[in-house]
């Protein structure tokens, strides 16, 4: 993946091809239960883009952003943040939503407050983020309510604004969209267009290939553990070159070989 | 002999006058009890949650070790702290025998393996739903124990209110390290106890009836705790 090939960019500094990656992956591996379910994985994360990654259920996507994202350690190979192991610094300058949004028992302002708290925010600054995020999310009015009551799509517009909220790097959002309407999605999406705009550099999982079109730099897709294919949105979700991705792009189940 | 109707009204005669000795032995019963209660919270809550969220060799061994504990036989326990307490014991200096701080000791002895018991559970189901998110933020050991308390705190209470139930209705302990002294350690359950055995069956029905409104009252605490809950889906 260091060879991905580049494109023009709407972010000044990602623009060039030097452009050092600010997240790396080499010979990632992950084996859980006998079974290799991420295998030699070397790919970079450029700053200011939006990656996504795609691929069938039970690819490894989840694993890989969690790898990415330092929640779980890999078996083989390392993970490197702006080139060296991730760490402390790395883990405040990253966020990441869950494909479920994972809500405290507490009001959708106290659920902001706390995330901001562990991330080093107080006293009037924490509040002026907890303003900011609820406005962004379009959440004022349920400020007070206790986060859990919220609907599917709001709990994940607050799992957005949460992880916004405490200025990340780094955004990981995995399928934020999966379970929610169009409007919702849209929400969804403008706030992630939103923070891109602002530097924010975003990796993202998405089974929606209209999503992919809409928000993707580069395009990484994932068959069984391994990158089958690599680059840039413009070339990969129009004339992909590996079997899986094209069976994908081309809305066909994509049987292998092996298996079929 | 008095016929069963006649005990009756005369045992809601002495509550509903308000009985002297009554009042005293239900006031004591009450501040054993609470005292016992705070007492296994203080050293309970944070116990259980750090066996329930933290990760540290011999974690799984401190839960059975709990678990177990919440079925401590209270004779036992009486006998134990009453070893302790005589003046023979180690604390015998100290002079606590058959005081309320024995009874107290003792009831705080029984409850506090079930205040950590439960809220190493209810917290341990907490933290697996969160652990991720928590990991994610970087939430270090003492934030995240205090979270998963005040995030479980609704089921807490219910702990809170179990461990009460279990010790206001407690007899064998008290009894032994208490020794039951009129005025003194004489608590609801150990006046139940003597009053039946001598035969004074109004007062010991007077103390009957309050010890189940008790336990009414506590039953419909805990209802009510988890109908806010399941409004506010804290579940
Ligand atoms: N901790 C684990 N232990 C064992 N197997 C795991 C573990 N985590 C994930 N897997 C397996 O690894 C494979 C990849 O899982 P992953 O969640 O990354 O898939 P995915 O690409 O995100 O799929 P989906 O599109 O369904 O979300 C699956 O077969 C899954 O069962
Ligand atoms: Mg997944």
């Amino acid at each position: 993946m260091r060879d991905m090939p580049t494109e023009l960019s709407p972010v000044p500094w990602a623009h060039t091809p030097a452009a050092a990656p600010v997240l790396e992956t080499r010979g990632l591996g992950f084996v859980a239960g006998g079974r290799s379910l991420i295998r030699g994985i070397d790919l970079g994360i450029r700053p200011g883009r939006r990656t996504v990654i795609m691929g069938a259920n039970g690819a490894g996507k989840s694993l890989l952003l969690r790898l990415m994202h330092g929640l779980i350690r890999p078996t083989k190979g390392e993970v490197l943040w702006r080139g060296a192991p991730l760490d402390r610094t790395a883990r405040d300058a990253q966020a990441m939503v869950f494909q479920r949004p994972v809500m405290l028992r507490r009001s959708v302002r106290a659920n902001l407050r706390f995330a901001l708290s562990v991330r080093g925010f107080a006293g009037a600054e924490r509040a002026e983020r907890e303003m900011q995020a609820l406005e962004q999310a379009r959440l004022q009015d349920l400020a007070h309510r206790p986060a859990r009551v919220l609907s599917g799509g709001e709990q994940q517009r607050l799992a957005l604004a949460r992880a916004l909220a405490t200025a990340p790097e780094i955004l990981f959002l995995d399928e934020p969209t999966a379970s929610l309407d169009p409007a919702s999605t849209k929400a969804v999406e403008d706030l992630v267009a939103r923070a891109h705009a602002s530097g924010v550099t975003v990796v993202m999982v998405t089974h929606d290939l209209g999503q992919a079109r809409r928000l993707a730099d580069d395009v990484i897709f994932l068959h069984e553990g391994t990158i089958a294919e690599a680059g840039p949105a413009s070339v990969l979700l129009t004339a992909p070159r590996s079997g899986p991705a094209r069976a994908w792009i081309d809305g066909r189940l994509y049987l292998d070989d092996r298996k079929s | 002999m008095q016929s069963e109707h006649g005990i009756l009204a005369a045992a809601l005669g002495l509550i509903l006058s308000g009985d002297a000795d009554l009042i005293e032995i239900v006031v004591l019963s009450l501040r054993v009890t609470l005292s016992a209660v705070l007492l296994s919270c203080v050293i309970g809550l944070p116990l259980g949650a750090a066996v329930g969220a933290w990760r540290f060799p011999g974690r799984g061994l401190i839960a059975v070790v709990l678990n177990a504990l919440m079925g401590l036989p209270p004779v036992v326990v009486g006998l134990a702290v009453y070893l302790m307490l005589s003046a023979a014991g180690p604390f015998g200096p100290l002079r606590l025998l058959y005081t309320p701080s024995a009874m107290i000791i003792a009831q705080t002895i029984l409850v506090t393996p079930i205040v950590a018991a439960l809220t190493r559970q209810a917290v341990e189901d907490m933290d697996r739903e969160y652990s991720e998110q928590f990991a994610s933020l970087g939430v270090g050991p003492m934030r995240r124990l205090s979270a998963l308390l005040w995030d479980a705190r609704i089921g807490l209470l219910t702990v809170a209110l179990a461990g009460f139930g279990r010790a206001v209705a407690e007899v064998g302990a008290v009894m032994i390290v208490g020794g039951n002294i009129n005025h003194v350690t004489r608590v609801m359950t150990t006046t139940i106890a003597l009053e039946t055995s001598k035969g004074n069956l109004q007062l010991a029905l007077a103390l009957g009836v309050v010890l189940l409104m008790l336990a009414l009252i506590v039953n419909a605490g805990v209802m009510a705790v988890r109908g806010v809950s399941a409004r506010a889906a804290h579940a």
